[in-house]
């Protein structure tokens, strides 16, 4: 059974061009690029070019840091306690605002950091799903707040928050700004120089990269104490060896999935194939989609599906070999729904429902066209298995 | 536990065989009619538990003939996932043939037992045992339903957790059946406190009757007290009668002689239905002791005694 991938919102597949100019840097050319001899040197080109990729993908100032770590989630945890340790605890800005809708890697840091004593807002969504301005002018502290932190796109429902005017607003109130952008990155075009952000996340597993890379932007001249200390990798940014196979993988995704075209790309075939495929899915009874489409990153589809639980749904699916996604409470290890959902819980009952569908550019008309097929049968398979269901109801 | 817990994800890789065949393929899925019942000269009954925002439901189908009390066809319907379909489809094919009164025996032990591959394996991993719960608690409805009381003459209702309305009887069956002792388990195997949390203990958003914590610390102590209740001795087989004697030497006996330079061997132990005669041999300064066939010897009969009066006891 061929098998469709439509989860690409948890991971990517590499680019067969991005895994050509990582092979070498896997074999032959193995040097750690910080001795001196030519085993080191010879990867410096390699890797001021992913660097090049890098600025130009995200449209950074020279002078300003795109370091390279492992993942977002790293990123997340520098930004947020780094501003623990040199703002937080030493001045009196000791105020953190996030939102109910993060990414564990913000929202549980900022947990963390409020168990240490860290005041901490967690921004509400609107009734479209988005964090909006007005929310942000309400919880901030002007001098107060250290620091807002606000996901770029959601990872549930690609819905895509007013970065730019956000970042304005925590800037007139003397705080700083970071966002995750690890679902915008190839979907949206993403320009920390328009958006004035001063902290931006990435990882290269989520726009057909490797995984166990990512990249953290870092505004100049803004200096953050280090997750990771010890060696002088990164400018003594960031210890430890780098991944240079992952650096140069993720610098050749980058520059795939951002440059006018890709996003072009993105934004016409991607779109219209999720478009078709959310046609289908809204042309059955009794199912909505969250978010309206054109607040959403352009491959993201989070649907609810009446009297059907999203594990059960999950199952049948991958039964027959499409992969898809939920944050139902009953496909987590702990029962615990996933926040987004509940979060996101407006008409619906997304806690137990809800599922996602998230394409990427490798995404064909015919898988799309056998998944509306399966999706059909699996509705009315479970639907007649449901003691809830009740149409129209 | 921990090698196996660094690589996630695993949920699914827990499901026997037999869930996932019974959840891709129920056989005993569906509805039953008032016509189909007429037919059979039968009984319908329809039972509900749970609700979807519980984010598990089902109802169960019964026909039941009333002159013998047997389930002669039995449908489930269930909203939930996958392990939740297919311990609704086990639980009914284990109602069918028998009478009301045995189906309400059905635990969701017998459930998830029903679902194993091999008996070594659980069907499921624990903090999908709650869905077995589900089918244990629909069935109690159902034969409530028949006998036409209310679900709380069956047994006390008091709900626990609202949110996954879960009551005191089967969070305290839980306890007891799997031998629980945490309350994450029981969060695992109920469902109760996997939502809004308010019922795990104090403090949480909403102030509750009953707390989990407090369930679990009184059924563990009530478990802990049944156990040390002594049994009576004449129920008791030889062998443990035995080990109940033995115990009283050990415990009441030995030490004192000991402390004396002294010490007693059980030679043999004659049982007859009406009364139990120990037959001991005295050690070291017991032995020829002036006492050891007066004081020392009512001694020890008197502490078996305490055990039960039936013993005797005689120097060999």
């Amino acid at each position: 059974m061929e098998r469709i991938y439509l989860d690409n919102n948890a991971t990517t597949k590499i680019d067969p061009e991005v895994l050509n100019v990582m092979m070498p840097l896997l074999s032959e050319k193995y040097g750690n690029p910080n001795s001196l001899h030519t085993f080191g040197t010879e990867v410096h080109p390699d890797m001021v070019k992913a660097l090049d990729q890098l600025y130009a993908g995200i449209n950074a100032s020279d002078n300003s840091d795109i370091i390279i770590n492992s993942c977002a989630t790293e990123g997340n945890n520098t930004v947020l306690k780094g501003i623990y340790f040199d703002i937080i605890l030493k001045s009196d800005k000791k105020h953190l605002i996030t939102t109910q809708i993060e990414h564990p890697a913000v929202s549980h840091t900022a947990d963390f950091l409020e168990s240490l004593g860290v005041t901490v807002t967690r921004l509400p969504v609107s009734e479209s799903g988005l964090i909006t301005p007005e929310s942000l002018k309400e919880a901030i502290v002007k001098d107060k707040t250290a620091l807002v932190s606000v996901m770029w796109a959601n990872n549930e429902t690609g819905l895509i928050n007013p970065i730019k005017e956000l970042a304005q607003i925590a800037h007139e109130n003397g705080a700083l700004f970071h966002t995750d952008a690890v679902q915008a990155i190839g979907k949206i075009s993403v320009d920390v120089q328009d958006t004035n952000v001063d902290f931006l996340t990435f990882s290269a597993h989520k726009f057909h990269g490797p995984k166990g890379v990512g990249g953290l932007y870092i505004k100049d001249p803004i200096k953050l104490t280090p997750l990771f200390h010890g060696g002088e990798h990164m400018g003594g940014k960031r210890a430890g060896t780098i991944n240079v196979a992952g650096m140069v993988g993720m610098g050749k995704a980058m520059e795939l999935a951002t440059t006018k075209n890709a996003i072009e790309y993105e934004n016409s075939v991607v779109r219209r194939l999720r478009d078709k495929l959310e046609d289908a899915i809204i042309s059955l009874d009794d199912t909505i989609v969250i978010g309206s489409r054109e607040d959403r990153t352009p491959n993201t589809i989070l649907a609810s599906f009446k009297g059907i639980e999203g594990e059960a749904f999950l199952w049948d699916l991958n039964q027959n070999g499409i992969a898809a996604s939920t944050g139902s409470a009953c496909s987590s290890e702990d029962l615990e729904p996933d926040p987004t959902f509940v979060a996101m819980s407006i008409d619906s009952d997304l806690a137990h429902t809800g599922l996602r569908f998230s394409l990427s550019r490798f995404t064909t008309e015919e898988e799309i066209d056998r998944a509306i097929e399966v999706i059909k049968s699996s509705v009315k398979r479970l639907r007649e298995i449901s003691s809830t269901y009740v149409k129209g109801e | 536990m921990a090698k196996n817990d660094l690589v996630g994800g695993s949920l699914w890789d827990n499901y026997s065989d037999k869930v996932s065949e019974r959840m891709n393929n129920p056989k005993h899925m569906g509805e039953l009619s008032e016509a189909e019942a007429k037919e059979l000269s039968g009984k319908l009954i329809v039972a509900d538990f749970g609700a979807e925002s519980c984010g598990d439901a089902v109802r169960l189908y019964w026909i039941v003939d009333p002159k013998t009390d047997i389930i002669l066809k039995s449908k489930f319907k269930s909203f939930g996932c996958g392990t939740a379909i297919a311990s609704s489809e086990t639980m009914a094919e284990l109602c069918l043939g028998k009478t009301v009164d045995e189906a309400t025996k059905i635990t969701n032990i017998d459930v998830e037992f029903a679902m194993r591959d091999n008996p070594e394996t659980p069907a499921v991993p624990p903090q999908k045992m709650h869905c077995s719960v589900m089918a244990y608690d629909v069935i109690k409805q159902a034969a409530a339903n028949y006998k036409g009381v209310d679900f709380s003459t069956l047994e006390d209702h008091e709900i626990v957790c609202e949110c996954a309305r879960v009551s005191m009887s089967t969070i305290k069956d839980a306890i007891r059946i799997n031998n629980l002792t945490t309350v994450e388990e029981i969060t695992q195997y109920t469902k109760a406190g996997a939502f809004c949390k308010s019922c795990i203990k104090p403090g949480g958003h909403e102030k509750k009757e009953y707390y989990l914590v407090d369930i679990l610390r009184d059924t563990l102590a009530e478990i802990a007290k049944e156990k040390n209740q002594e049994q009576d001795y004449s129920t008791l087989s030889n062998f443990k009668k035995t080990v109940a004697i033995e115990k009283v030497f050990d415990g009441d006996i030995r030490p004192l002689l000991v402390s004396d330079g002294g010490n007693v061997e059980v030679e043999d132990i004659y049982f007859d239905p009406d009364y139990t005669l120990v037959s001991i041999r005295y050690k070291g300064a017991c032995a020829g002791c002036a006492s050891s066939t007066t004081g020392t010897l009512q001694f020890i009969q008197s502490k078996l005694q305490e055990l039960d009066e039936s013993i005797s006891v005689r120097m060999v």
